[in-house]
């Protein structure tokens, strides 16, 4: 039934309707809302489910763990600071093959301390072996939370939905919320086949010497890049239940005969695709919406890419020193591919800075420039930092030059 | 958003205070009028303005929840800056009869609601007000002794509050003006809101509330002349 709910109200309503055994969490801007409304379930009597308040994000997700390892569906969120406090632990689940799922409601990283939205706190922990799913709007936050618990029990891995802070979480907006029946007709119940018993008792994450390290890298890498099947499959099944998809691995959308693309992760791609209808005076660019980030879809990628000239990545996070994150893993991808378009990469909308309409227009003009730019942040106002900070634009901007 | 005229005409009995305007800035009604009439065709953009505590945020969502309700789209969404009680604050609502998808701040307001009069002198209030912008002030006075330019209009929200609920929170009259006086939406819309929200004695109150602040500002004036403007 569509109805207006704000999008942290959405989220909670959504594990509720997973049916979590256990919920641990630690409040944390913007992800507060999320768990305030879950413990509000339990405490109402609505959800039937261990909700443990821990002392910290660190505890967290180590209760999950726990539970998760006993046999337990379970389910965290958190943000920011919260998100780098549970690295450890997000390593440690990832490693031990622990299903279960956390919501990251992505925030900045401090310091400066910042409470909204980017994507540094989930690149932070890009590496720790989740799968990391991004949404576009609340509606496909509601969706993929709940396609999310049935690829984290497919695949044996955990899966971590990332929401934009604020412009998703605190954002009321028209929700579909499915039934219980479509919910459970979709996720058969949590049976977690190596989880813990008295009865056959056994050790997990133990040393491993060096003459095992390496296999279970590859054996969690393999599962990660594999699991793309289950996402896809999820999603498609979910569609068939809801008669909605979230585009399986990524989302690619504009004119089939487009020779600009811009490639995005999260809710910016709304506001891209309105102004693209809005400017039709620009070229119209094909929009690609990763949706999976982890496993990154570079197959996918480069299908979605075939017939580009141009392809600019707008990320909300980087490394500084290096370059954007997802251009290079997107430049990554599509090297040494016969005919790839030219990949050029900005950060922008950090902690928060707003992403307006006109934002489009300066992306077509980066891929109209002749000039490479690999990398550079948007949108710098020189004239607020001491003359000592200020890096003119060839110092900052990561290019390669002539590469012909 | 569609015209639907019966549903923002005041109902017979309800005694209407013409506004406070003062000849020179009829022209600026106008426009906001001409605004109003326009934006039916496409988006209504709101910016809320207030002081933490007095439900900054539960205005928007109110508001959006009333569209949503009404079968429009709408995102409601806040500006979050200081959070702490008293301290100015501001929200977004973005409605519109189509589905749309951008998620931007609201940079150029058709309406600005402010939920306290003296935020009127806190610089930056009126920024990017689109040209005969409509501003719904809660205020006891007369707009024009609030020396703000502009398409001002005043309702007592505080006050009213403190009548119906016993305590000053001047949503339920502000948005009540705000939609009669846009047409954005009919009435029954918040109504139904605020029955989602709310419950017992505070709901009937609020709704009680909604009534009176409906019936002391004038129907459509940010938007019959537009119709005249436009036949």
């Amino acid at each position: 039934m569509r109805q207006a709910l704000e999008g942290s109200q959405a989220i909670a309503r959504a594990v509720a309707l997973c049916r979590p055994n256990v919920v641990s969490a630690y409040p944390i801007t913007p992800q507060t809302h999320i768990v305030e409304n879950i413990a509000k379930l339990v405490a109402d009597g609505e959800l039937k489910c261990e909700y443990v308040s821990v002392e910290s994000e660190h505890s967290a997700a180590s209760v999950a763990l726990g539970a998760a390892a006993a046999g337990a569906r379970a389910y965290t969120a958190s943000a920011s600071q919260g998100i780098l406090l549970m690295c450890e632990v997000l390593y440690d689940i990832a490693g031990l093959r622990i299903p279960m799922v956390l919501t990251c409601a992505n925030r900045a990283v401090s310091a400066p301390l910042s409470i909204w939205n980017d994507h540094q706190d989930s690149m932070a922990v890009r590496d720790a072996g989740w799968i990391q799913l991004f949404c576009a709007d609340n509606q496909e936050a509601v969706d993929t939370t709940i396609q999310a618990f049935r690829i984290a029990q497919d695949t044996d891995l955990p899966v971590m939905v990332c929401v934009d802070g604020f412009t998703l979480t605190h954002t009321l907006e028209p929700i579909d919320l499915p039934t219980q029946q479509q919910v459970d007709g979709f996720l058969p119940p949590f049976v977690f086949a190596r989880a813990l018993d008295p009865r056959k008792p056994l050790s997990v994450g133990t040393l491993a010497t060096p003459e095992w390290f390496t296999e279970a890298r590859h054996s969690h890498h393999g599962a990660v890049l594999a699991a793309t099947d289950a996402i896809v499959a999820a999603d498609r099944d979910w569609q068939q239940v809801s008669g909605r998809g979230c585009g399986g691995l990524l989302q690619v959308d504009g004119p089939a005969d487009a020779r600009i693309g811009i490639l995005c992760m999260g809710s910016v791609v709304g506001t891209l695709q309105d102004a693209r209808d809005a400017m039709p005076e620009l070229p119209s660019a094909r929009i690609i919406r990763l949706r999976s980030f982890r496993p990154f879809p570079a197959q996918a990628l480069r299908e979605a890419c075939a017939g580009l000239d141009q392809v600019v990545v707008l990320e909300r996070a980087l490394s500084p020193g290096a370059m954007g994150i997802v251009g290079a893993e997107v430049r990554a991808a599509l090297y040494g591919v016969a005919g790839a378009p030219r990949v050029q990469s900005v950060a922008a909308g950090l902690g928060g800075r707003d992403m307006p309409l006109t934002l489009y227009a300066q992306l077509i003009a980066l891929a109209q420039a002749p000039a490479t730019t690999d990398f550079a942040i948007l949108d710098v106002e020189l004239d607020k930092l001491p003359a000592a900070d200020r890096y003119p634009e060839a110092a900052v901007a990561v290019s390669s030059g002539d590469r012909s | 958003m569609s015209l639907d005229l019966h549903h923002r005409r005041p109902a017979v009995g309800v005694g209407v205070s013409k506004g406070h305007l003062g000849g020179a800035i009829h022209g600026e009604r106008n426009a906001a009028a001409a605004r109003a009439s326009a934006l039916v065709q496409a988006m209504i953009e709101v910016r809320i303005h207030g002081r933490g505590g007095q439900g900054n945020v539960v205005a928007a969502y109110l508001l959006a929840t009333a569209a949503i309700n009404h079968g429009d789209h709408a995102l409601a969404f806040p500006a979050f800056g200081a959070e702490r009680r008293g301290a100015p604050v501001a929200a977004f609502v973005r409605m519109a009869k189509q589905p749309f998808r951008r998620r931007d701040q609201v940079a150029h307001p058709d309406f600005l609601i402010v939920q306290d009069e003296a935020l009127l002198h806190v610089p930056g209030i009126l920024d990017g007000l689109k040209p005969g912008g409509g501003v719904l002030v809660n205020s006891r006075r007369a707009a024009s002794d609030l020396g703000v330019e502009g398409n001002v209009q005043t309702v007592p929200a505080s006050e009213l509050a403190i009548e119906h609920l016993g305590r000053p929170l001047p949503n339920a009259p502000l948005l009540a003006a705000f939609l009669l006086l846009s047409g954005a939406l009919p009435i029954d819309a918040l109504k139904q809101a605020y029955s989602e929200r709310f419950k017992g004695a505070t709901l009937a109150a609020n709704l009680k509330l909604i009534d009176t602040a409906a019936a002391q500002v004038e129907a459509g004036a940010w938007q019959e002349s537009a119709d005249a403007a436009s036949a």
